[in-house]
């Protein structure tokens, strides 16, 4: 893998290599020196046009749990408020001879640009409303985790679809681990033609109870001036993920940030079933494994790693 | 009413014989072997092959070449004044004549617009010094292209403006419209129209169905064509005014447009090599430099509807769009931009490897409709009849070349056509009866 654009680009066998190498980051974490030395000497640079706090800050920690050197970039405050460009931003920082570029950026297909400009592997971290890779990555590991497989699991993907990154990233991910998917939403949030990419589309919740899973998405407040729902309240009557909904055998997701009271209800988010807590940790060693798959995995010798002091490889997870 | 004025560059008339070229007008009903003779820019002999006296002029065998009317294009983007480090009279007329044009007219969206008399005599005086090919320019519909009042078009058109056009924008107010077709009784002038409702536009950047759903981008529905055309046509249909639909993308507007002119407005419409050719499945490359404009790409219902409209006459010309842009307002994710492609030097090489060798549509009425432009707005069609100005396109059909390899005439290089190998090419072109274009492997090939 030389880089990480999109989900599409990865087979199923793919997706399952990447898993499973973040499980035995996972067992890394358990350590009391939870760094290894593999990445010792490289750079990555995180270059974030959007606002971010789990993305960022995982492939930050992941970068630093693997002992590479590290630049982050956010737009605000940086050349590009002077006005320079994507391409003249990533010249700039190509000058450090950077091994991985993480991008974040507000429009579809930046981080396929850069991949054109710069040496280094360049990860997508969310492309405007087109792609979020690592997030359906960490998804699919959270779940698996639960579940085991996700084999003929339906998954329920509820809510804002049309401005959501990461509906498209799991739609395609969800579905090439074998799930059966429905996307459930108002109609003017669904966008034409999606059902073209192999999932239902259904307009209210009264089949939720079929789902294994619900996956809700955030709804932003802008929303609602561009009439796409008449208001918040009129959404949630129709739409919130709340405890009446959810049955006690079901699984709750979502990708933060959460908005309370609007796609979830408060109790559902604290509840047992919400894995919303362990996605996020799961972010942490899944941004680990790419970052390995893309920069480390082509080295010949195993990769070290360092527990209380002595190296040991890391071992095949099983 | 004042008449439509082109200006070309004054040079010397042509005096030539295309020996044995295979002659097709499809207009004037010539489709047979000749040699053709120019002589002071007129088409002044078509005989019999082999049979035209040279008397010293400059002969060239076409025995393997076609020579049709050159083409005229009423849609093209020049970028004077304001934009020239996009393209300019000279290099926009330079690339019409590579790609077999005699004649093009240049919209009126430039920095600022064209909405003054000045404007357009000091365009018309600049083509007359710098254009290898006529040029005529439109003037706005509305002032500056603000949308809210009407230029002053009776004094455009005796300064020479061949018509009026916001393109670019569509005119979002149908009392604005209204009033310019009533105006139009006044001073004539076709009413070109970009036929787009901004409210179901919004700030889409591609076709709306499942591609921009897979890929996350704003959708232009085809709804939001069809609608202003189905609008326009009403008011044009209630002040009997005449206008002309810019660059058709999809089926429901090749139906606004037929079921019109089934009803008798006056109304003729364009559509663009790239709509022919394409759809948006292209944009799953998120390639803009070949493939974002506006109209988008369409699905290929729509491709085939735009077909079948150019098969049976309800489009009567095709128009390139042609809309040069600067590479780094191109080398930007595919959302920021700029819409447009430049099309002028590839239309006819594109379209004939696109549709006539696969057999979609015959050569014949594709040569029609590539100079089926200039009649919407008053201007005369190119012709090889004996006695007209010579305008000729001489092309080499079995000729296969790769876009872009030799660079462009056009300033800009975002070709929708960038790289793709194409069979048939121009290797000369007559021009307002001088010769405007020759490729330079041909002219060295024969200039022994």
């Amino acid at each position: 893998m030389r880089h990480l654009l999109s989900i599409e680009q990865l087979s199923k066998v793919e997706i399952e290599a990447i898993l499973d190498r973040a499980e035995s980051f996972a067992e890394v974490g358990r350590r009391d020196i939870k760094k290894v030395p593999t990445l010792r000497g490289r750079t990555v640079v995180t270059l974030f046009y959007e606002a971010s706090t789990r993305t960022s800050s995982s492939f930050e920690l992941a970068a630093k749990r693997l002992s590479a050197d590290l630049v982050s970039v956010k737009a605000a405050g940086s050349s590009v408020d002077k006005g320079e460009s994507l391409k003249d931003t990533v010249a700039t920082l190509s000058a450090y001879d950077p091994a991985a570029i993480v991008l974040r950026h507000p429009y579809a297909g930046a981080a396929q640009l850069v991949a054109g400009w710069a040496d280094a592997a360049v990860v997508n971290a969310g492309d405007g409303k087109h792609e979020h890779p690592s997030q359906a990555l960490l998804d699919v590991y959270t779940l698996r985790r639960r579940l085991g497989s996700l084999e003929g699991k339906r998954i329920w993907i509820v809510g804002d679809v049309l401005h959501s990154r990461v509906a498209r990233s799991n739609l395609i991910a969800f579905k090439a681990m074998g799930a059966e998917l429905t996307v459930c939403g108002p109609p003017a949030l669904i966008p034409r033609g999606l059902e073209q990419l192999g999932c239902e589309v259904e307009h209210s919740l009264e089949r939720l109870g079929e789902a294994d899973v619900v996956y809700a998405l955030r709804l932003q407040r802008e929303r609602m001036n561009e009439s796409f729902v008449p208001s918040i309240r009129e959404y949630a009557a129709h739409f919130q993920i709340d405890s009446r909904r959810l049955g006690s055998r079901q699984l709750l997701m979502h990708p933060g940030p959460v908005n309370r009271g609007v796609e979830l209800s408060g109790e559902v988010i604290d509840s047992p079933q919400s894995l919303i807590a362990e996605q996020v940790a799961s972010g942490l060693v899944v941004r680990m494994a790419i970052l390995y798959e893309l920069l480390a995995a082509g080295d010949q010798e195993p990769a070290p790693v360092a527990g209380n002091g002595h190296a040991t490889p890391i071992g095949q997870p099983a | 009413m004042s008449a439509p004025r082109l200006q070309m560059r004054a040079g010397e008339s042509a005096s030539l014989v295309l020996r044995e070229a295979t002659v097709l007008d499809p207009v004037a009903g010539i489709d047979a072997k000749h040699d053709i003779v120019v002589r002071n820019g007129v088409i002044a002999e078509l005989v019999a092959p082999g049979e035209a006296n040279a008397d010293g002029i400059e002969e060239i065998d076409a025995g393997a070449l076609h020579a049709f009317p050159a083409f005229f294009d009423p849609h093209v983007h020049l970028r004077t004044p304001g934009q020239e480090h996009k393209e300019d009279i000279e290099t926009g007329a330079r690339a019409a004549a590579a790609g077999g044009y005699c004649g093009v007219l240049a919209m009126a969206n430039t920095e600022p617009p064209v909405s003054t008399p000045a404007d357009v005599e000091a365009l018309l005086a600049e083509a007359g010094t710098a254009a290898a090919v006529k040029v005529g320019f439109l003037a706005t519909v509305t002032r500056a292209m603000e949308g809210e009042e009407l230029t002053e078009m009776a004094s455009l058109r005796d300064a020479g403006a061949a018509g009026f056009s916001d393109d670019g924008l569509p005119i979002r107010s149908a009392r604005v419209l209204r009033r310019a077709l009533q105006y139009q009784r006044l001073c004539g002038g076709t009413i070109a129209l970009h036929e787009e409702d901004p409210e179901l536009s919004g700030a889409g950047v591609m076709h709306e169905g499942p591609v921009s759903a897979a890929l996350g981008l704003e959708g232009i529905p085809s709804v939001s064509e069809s609608t202003m055309i189905a609008r326009d046509a009403a008011l044009a249909r209630y002040e009997g005014g005449r206008i002309h639909v810019q660059h058709l993308s999809a089926a429901e507007s090749v139906e606004a447009v037929r079921a019109a002119k089934a009803a008798g407005v006056q109304i003729s419409c364009e559509a663009s090599p790239h709509h022919l050719c394409l759809t948006d499945e292209e944009v799953r490359s998120l390639d803009p430099q070949r493939f974002k404009m506006n109209p988008p790409l369409r699905s290929e219902t729509d491709r085939q509807a735009l077909i079948e409209g150019l098969r049976d006459g309800t489009i009567e010309c095709i128009a390139t769009d042609h809309a040069p842009h600067a590479a780094e307002e191109k080398e930007v994710p595919f959302e920021q931009a700029a819409m447009g492609v430049t099309g002028l030097e590839t239309a006819f090489a594109a379209l004939h490897t696109e549709l006539v060798l696969p057999g979609t549509i015959e050569l014949g009425p594709l040569i029609e409709r590539l100079a089926g432009g200039a009649e919407p707005f008053g201007v005369e069609r190119p012709s090889l009849a004996l006695g007209s100005e010579a305008n000729i396109a001489l092309c080499d059909l079995s000729a296969r070349w790769t876009v872009g390899e030799d660079g462009y005439e056009s300033r800009s290089s975002n070709s929708w056509c960038a790289g793709k190998e194409l069979t048939g090419r121009v290797l000369m072109t007559v021009a307002g009866g001088q010769v405007a274009y020759r490729l330079r492997s041909f002219s060295m090939g024969v200039a022994a």
